[in-house]
């Protein structure tokens, strides 16, 4: 996708404080139409017009797929982020209209596996949550472990106990709970496949073990959105559209094209999908690779930039974009 | 359909068990497997299971192979005898067993269908081909599957036409493709010559 990929007008028909750090919303279209279908794990991008700065920002839905009367989304506030989950939070009322993207899936369910095992991190539950209502209507065999830091920042605790019973199992860090991952993964019947969302660490170490356990590549799965980290202003020069712009320090280099109109491809927005590489054609300074797509090597060769994360800092800077 | 499939070299990983399918000459790719892996081979025998059968060409390295050692080993006469138990220890399996696939590309293509079936992705599965390349050839008329080809072209054992084996291969069938080659001109067939060996 990219900037002026096409749009769906909706309106906020809902706002729920789950708890003091999570929001969640509702979209309906705005023409009444039915929402598009979706498959579990799948995410939209959020247009917002953040004090003249559009973000897209992406978040995973978590409705029930065959739900094609709206979206939902749940979205926790960073205090000390670039603003998008603040903007919603605080600007955000039941009955404004709204752009959203269609939905894209980057974490879909592999239908080979004889058996789901999902393992959640905080606000990492979103995607699982449209999953496992999809695998409910196609009756498909999961599990889901839930680490929460504490009982109150829990979200959707009692909720998805109640659904699933004992195939939810919960981990409060307050607690001192943790996930006991090597048995966990010892036991798990052959074709099952790991999913894992939830931070950075987590799923380095949940990756890690399994790999150590002898799972193969293709049956973990994980998805993690970085969020553009802010930094300072600095200077890019587009070759091909021959333009010079500024991107602001809570803006992403990304957004700063759209913003120019340059017509930059993406799809996560968050560093994983490897959609917006672009070349870099000349590069004075240091690139801030904050992506995971980009092999070690790519990026100690500055010939590379994935400007929905990354930055720079240095004189020059030109891409082929 | 898919082109050829591309076979590697098999190599211990770590995991918490081992299974190996081979036939024929494949025993030589597990018993090169066990040499590489030296000081380790002992607690990766402890894990291992071996099933094994003769080749086509009747290759019978059973002997060898039994003697390694490993904590279970099985010998059937063909894979038809032996995928009862493939897929029984694939049921009974956990995430973690590591699986080796050796020998004719027959014998993989079936052994990785089940291993498929069972839930693990194709590329997870480590082959190694050795010894014959007799194929696997399914008549895209008839529907019929041939064990064991040797010549190109070859008339299919169930419905008779005369076949041009492709290189074209389905990892669901685990067979090449024949297709009839005398349907412009019946009875126009060039000599088979022998092309697997
Ligand atoms: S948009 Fe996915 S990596 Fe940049």
């Amino acid at each position: 996708m990219s900037v002026k990929a096409p749009r769906i007008s909706v309106t906020v028909a809902e706002v729920v404080e789950v708890n003091p750090l999570i929001k969640r919303f509702r979209f309906v279209r705005s023409d009444g139409q039915p929402m598009p279908p979706f498959s579990g794990g799948a995410h939209i991008v959020v247009e917002m017009d953040d004090h003249g700065t559009r973000r897209l920002n992406p978040y995973s839905l978590m409705s029930v797929p065959e739900d094609s009367s709206g979206y939902s989304i749940s979205v926790r506030r960073d205090d000390t982020g670039r603003g998008g989950s603040l903007y919603l939070h605080q600007q955000v009322k039941p009955g404004m209209a709204m752009e959203i993207g269609y939905p894209v899936n980057l974490f879909s369910l592999d239908q080979r596996a004889k058996k789901h095992l999902m393992i959640a991190g905080g606000i990492g539950i979103t995607p699982f949550i449209s999953q496992m209502a999809q695998l409910t209507s196609l009756g498909g065999r999961f599990e889901l472990h839930y680490s929460v830091r504490n009982r109150e920042l829990g979200a959707y605790v009692d909720e998805l106990k109640a659904l699933y019973g004992d195939r939810i199992h919960l981990y409060f860090d307050d607690e001192g709970d943790k996930i006991d991952l090597d048995r966990l993964l010892a036991g798990q019947s052959f074709g099952t496949h790991l999913y894992v969302c939830g931070p950075k660490g987590m799923i380095s170490w949940v990756r890690s073990t399994a790999d150590a356990a002898g799972w193969p590549k293709g049956t973990v799965h994980s998805e993690e959105f970085l969020a553009p980290p802010v930094g300072q202003p600095f200077t890019v020069e587009l070759a091909q559209s021959k333009k010079s712009i500024t991107v602001g320090a809570t803006q992403s280099l990304l957004e700063a094209m759209e913003a120019a109109n340059v017509d930059a491809p993406y799809l996560c927005r968050g560093g994983a999908c490897g959609q917006c590489e672009t070349d870099v054609v000349r590069c004075d300074g240091h690139i801030e690779h904050n992506d995971h797509w980009l092999s070690d090597e790519q990026k100690a060769s500055n010939r590379k930039i994935m400007p929905c994360v990354s930055r720079f800092g240095g004189t020059t800077l030109v891409l082929d974009r | 359909m898919r082109s050829r499939p591309v076979y590697g070299e098999l190599t211990p990983r770590p995991g918490s068990g081992h299974l190996f399918v081979a036939d024929g000459e494949g025993a030589e790719a597990i018993l090169d497997l066990f040499q590489k892996a030296g000081a380790q081979a002992s607690s990766l025998l402890e894990k291992s299971h071996i099933i094994y059968m003769p080749g086509p060409n009747g290759t019978d390295f059973g002997a060898r192979l039994e003697a390694l050692g490993a904590a279970q080993y099985h010998r059937s006469p063909s894979f038809a005898s032996a995928q009862s138990r493939l897929k029984k220890v694939l049921a009974d399996a956990h995430m973690g067993l590591q699986i080796y696939l050796a020998g004719t590309e027959g014998l993989m293509g079936q052994a990785q269908r089940d291993v498929i079936e069972a839930g693990l992705p194709h590329e997870a599965v480590q082959t190694e081909h050795r010894g014959s390349t007799v194929r696997r050839v399914q008549c895209v008329h008839c529907k019929g599957i041939t064990e064991n080809v040797r010549t190109d072209p070859i008339k299919c054992s169930h419905c008779g036409l005369h076949l041009f084996v492709r290189d074209h291969y389905s990892r669901r069938l685990a067979a090449f493709q024949g297709v009839n080659i005398d349907a412009e001109d019946p009875g126009q067939v060039p000599a088979a010559v022998e092309r697997f060996k």
